[in-house]
């Protein structure tokens, strides 16, 4: 038996909190742990400095320095800066990679529907906003509103063909009603793939399966070839109508899978407590399943979103004007051939801020849903 | 197990009624088979409104399977399941019925996250039994009173610990205003220092008469409020007796040897 005193301790009185030193907080400890934690991590922060170097200025030189913005051709360009970006032809442009050729007097209503599209999205993105129940019920009405405004209504507005449409605006009308119809029919597909009843759960099953199994290319050429063999002789069905739902259904069977996938993750227990308060199936999914199998789905849902936004632009081979379907013509147009990068930087920012746009906000978002559940 | 907080279970037995004529549970003939595992076996077992039972056996014996088919969590094969005067079957109508009589709480809460305590009482008050907003909130707060946890009503579960989660979850199922409770292992999850706080809870409602069944390893509370404890084995119902008879002369063999193993260490 070993002494007892030497092992025995009473704490006699507590020790208060200090603060931290300042090695441990503020942009000095930031700047140490995360450029200079190791030898390996300062190498590599030096080589990406001189990285950046080596690469920025040349970069800044030619896109903004030496770049020319008005033109009225490459040859003018190329007299007014041979290195530089010749970003006129954007500006020369400009409207068809907006509206394609949408006609001129009538833009205004594309814009109008942009603008209220914002309006439409506040409530929905944004919980803290004033009056949203009232604005909720225009995001409701918003897309009988945007089909008036941009297709007209023959009457009031005049009407435009669906030839006309191009550009961004065609972008934006794809990739809004794609991202917003096809979150409901995803989980609508994923609760039937879960489905106790087995006619349900085989259809969605088939559906998402054969979706999945087939490229979109092929879907966007049935919907625009094929479809019209299927269809009873003498009906004609808006093309960009028949892309819109190829494209909807494609992105569904995804978005049905990722859900699934939320829905797996959550606890047992959730369903069995949803059951044993009595809730019938409808108001478990609603109150209890879905608002925290979608939480845990939001990185996979903003991802498929952003896929989705960016396979608008295949629409360019069933020959709709995208912005890349309206390269095309630029590019063998004499005026202004000879220029490639600039056109596709152009494109390119303009997905990249979209999807940016997207991803920093289901960052947000999930920040945001994460309060209070540590679970 | 818990011996020592069996000299801490203040309970009054003289203000826990059982009647004679209402039966609240009547359980005849049930057999349910996992796949081919028969799990349980031929149970027989009707319990009288105002009754405390406590379940106990290893696990495996199909104690908590056994609960979980009173409200249709677990679906039986064979037999009949009569709770409060309705015969449960496929019928989801019924189901539902008999959910809202009988209230359940889990082993590991099973609170909703994503809801704040009081949301988590008021749910099912407001949609299942339709009652106003404002007033399914008074409910909830008397009940989270009675579990002494009122100022917690607007935070989240997981801000909570595991004992006032189990209470929040108790009055959860008290909003429903049940006429039965069940019980599986609700403190087989908690910390020591918590279990108390759960079992206090549970004393008082067996105090006010509630109809109560409950899976649980704590021989304290058996002791003190149960009317009758149950020992199961391998799906069946091995021995059932008074607490006192049960613990100080158990008959079969196999009680025997759990109760030595639980009681004894």
């Amino acid at each position: 038996m070993t002494d007892n005193s030497s092992i025995a301790f009473v704490m006699k009185e507590a020790k208060e909190a200090m603060p931290a030193p300042i090695t441990t907080t503020g942009p000095l400890a930031w700047t140490r742990e995360n450029l200079f934690s190791s030898p390996l991590n300062t190498a590599l922060t030096i080589l990406s400095l001189i990285f950046l170097a080596w690469m920025v200025p040349g970069l800044v030189q030619w896109a903004f320095v030496d770049a020319v913005w008005v033109a009225g051709s490459i040859d003018e360009c190329r007299q007014l800066s041979s290195e530089g970006a010749c970003w006129a032809v954007i500006t020369a442009r400009f409207d068809q990679f907006m509206f394609g050729f949408y006609p001129e007097d009538l833009r205004w209503r594309p814009i109008l529907a942009f603008v209220l599209l914002c309006v439409a999205l506040l409530p929905v993105l944004w919980d803290a906003v004033p009056a949203r129940k009232q604005l909720f019920a225009f995001s409701a009405v918003y897309p009988l509103v945007a089909f008036v405004l941009l297709w007209g209504d023959g009457w009031v507005f005049q009407s435009v063909s669906s030839s006309d449409f191009g550009g961004f605006l065609l972008t934006i009308i794809i990739g809004v009603t794609g991202i917003s119809f096809s979150l409901p029919l995803g989980i609508l597909l994923a609760l039937g793939r879960n489905s106790n009843m087995p006619f349900i759960k085989i259809i969605c099953v088939t559906f998402i399966e054969f979706i999945r199994g087939v490229p979109l290319i092929t879907l966007l050429f049935v919907a625009s070839t094929l479809l019209n063999y299927f269809l009873p002789p003498g009906t004609s069905f808006d093309l960009i109508l028949r892309v819109l739902i190829m494209v909807t259904l494609f992105a569904s069977a995804y978005m049905a899978e990722v859900i699934r996938g939320g829905l797996a993750a959550l606890n047992k227990g959730q369903y069995e407590a949803a059951d044993a308060l009595g809730l019938t199936y409808w108001q478990s999914m609603y109150l209890i399943v879905l608002p925290q199998a979608l939480k845990i789905s939001i990185p996979g849902i903003v991802n498929t979103f952003i896929g989705l936004f960016k396979d608008t632009t295949l629409v360019s081979v069933i020959g709709l004007l995208d912005p890349l379907g309206i390269i095309q013509p630029i590019l063998a147009d004499s005026t202004w051939n000879g220029l490639v990068v600039e056109l596709y930087v152009f494109v390119g920012l303009f997905f990249f801020a979209f999807c940016f746009a997207m991803s920093r906000y289901s960052m947000y978002l999930e920040r945001k849903l994460s309060t209070g559940d540590r679970h | 197990m818990s011996e020592a907080n069996a000299a801490d279970i203040l309970a009054d037995r003289s203000k826990m009624q059982v009647s004679d004529t209402e039966v609240a549970i009547d359980i005849i003939g049930m057999n349910k088979w996992f796949g081919d595992f028969h799990v349980l076996r031929d149970i027989n077992l009707r319990v009288m409104k105002g009754e405390r039972i406590v379940v106990c056996g290893p696990s495996g014996s199909g104690k908590s399977t056994m609960i979980r088919c009173i409200n249709r969590l677990e679906e039986h094969q064979k037999g009949k399941i009569i709770v409060d005067g309705i015969e449960l079957t496929n019928d989801l109508k019924r189901i539902d019925e008999i959910r809202r009589e009988v209230g359940m709480c889990f082993q590991h809460f099973n609170l909703f996250p994503h809801l704040t305590i009081l949301e988590n009482c008021t749910l099912a008050p407001i949609w299942v039994r339709k009652m106003p907003k404002k007033q399914a909130e008074e409910v909830a707060m008397h009940y989270l009173e009675r579990v002494k946890i009122p100022e917690q009503a607007h935070k989240y579960p997981g801000q909570l610990s595991g004992g006032q989660q189990q209470r929040v979850a108790i009055a959860r199922s008290l909003c429903m205003n049940p006429k039965i409770m069940l019980f599986d292992e609700p403190t087989s999850a908690l910390d020591p220092e918590m279990i108390k706080e759960v079992l206090d809870v549970m004393v008082g409602l067996a105090e006010e008469g509630m109809t109560m069944l409950c899976v649980t390893h704590e021989m304290g509370f058996a002791r003190k409020v149960a009317n009758r404890v149950i020992f199961m084995d391998q799906g069946q119902i091995v021995e059932q007796n008074e607490p006192e008879a049960f613990f100080t002369n158990p008959q079969h063999e196999r009680t025997q040897l759990f109760l030595s193993q639980i009681l004894h260490h």
